[in-house]
């Protein structure tokens, strides 16, 4: 990947942090909007081949974001944001948590905590940082054991499709 | 959720220390004897022979001991699922964000023309 000095992403595995820092040419009042309207957060969230979904939202504080991530086979990634704070236009903190379809956290499942702080830098320029935190390196573990079974299993469904091809 | 997988967490902690991490780097060109691996350290065979403990608790490296001889060997695949998840969560972000600055671009188009 080509180094990009805009965008900063740092993983501390002994704290269970994630730090994510990135640069808008854009004043803060429209990065924010992107940040915290759901008819814009559908429109970027979710990581190409994925998209976004938005059931409800209510941007306040004790109010939440249900979403979910739909990947290029229909499957849907369900989460639920908690809006803990709300500072305009200075920055949010929300608790994430994974959910099922109709909005219910899953308690089973680890949740992180997001700050997330808007600044300017210069004229038209907006800074995003985003610091999320796992309870535990436990918790991070039981994450990515999760990204591990879904790689693995998408690894065979390749193999699947393979086998079937070269058996036909 | 049932949790089969291999545990990492023992690798975060494993890897959190610069002697450890530099074993690591070592066994990364190729197996070595653990008196080879203590050499560039000021530290005596006891101490140095725990950093080995907790590396091969870890999962991080093999060790077989033939005779008086023990040799350790880098076990690539624990590592390689660790840096594996950063990496995925590296590229969403950059994936993520990319998609941001097209978006603003688009929102900026739109406020030009009203």
């Amino acid at each position: 990947m080509k180094h990009d000095p805009k965008f900063r992403f740092m993983a501390d595995t002994t704290t269970a942090i994630l730090d994510v820092r990135r640069r808008f040419a854009a004043p803060r009042q429209l990065v924010w909007d992107c940040h915290t309207k759901s008819e814009l957060l559908d429109r970027w969230f979710a990581p190409k081949p994925m998209t976004t979904r938005t059931a409800s939202m209510e941007f306040r504080e004790g109010g939440h974001w249900h979403h979910a991530m739909i990947a290029e086979d229909g499957t849907e990634y369900w989460g639920i944001v908690r809006y803990d704070t709300i500072d305009p236009i200075d920055g949010y903190t929300t608790t994430d948590f994974f959910s099922d379809p109709s909005g219910t956290p899953n308690e089973d499942l680890p949740a992180s905590s997001w700050v997330v702080r808007f600044t300017e830098d210069g004229a038209d320029a907006t800074l995003v940082h985003s610091r999320i935190t796992y309870a535990s390196p436990e918790d991070l573990q039981t994450v990515i054991d999760m990204g591990m079974e879904e790689g693995m299993a998408s690894t065979f469904e390749k193999l699947d499709e393979t086998l079937a091809s070269l058996a036909s | 959720m049932e949790n089969n997988s291999p545990r990492l967490d023992p690798v975060f902690q494993a890897l959190a220390d610069p002697t450890r991490r530099a074993v690591i780097g070592r066994l990364g060109q190729g197996p070595a004897t653990v008196s080879e691996l203590a050499e560039p350290f000021s530290m005596g065979l006891p101490a140095f022979l725990k950093h080995i403990t907790v590396l091969e608790d870890a999962g991080l490296i093999g060790t077989r001991k033939v005779g008086r001889v023990r040799t350790c060997t880098l076990r690539e695949d624990r590592l390689a699922a660790a840096e594996d998840w950063f990496q995925e969560q590296r590229d969403l972000w950059a994936t993520r964000y990319d998609q941001l600055d097209d978006l603003i671009e688009t929102l900026k188009d739109t406020d030009d023309e009203t």
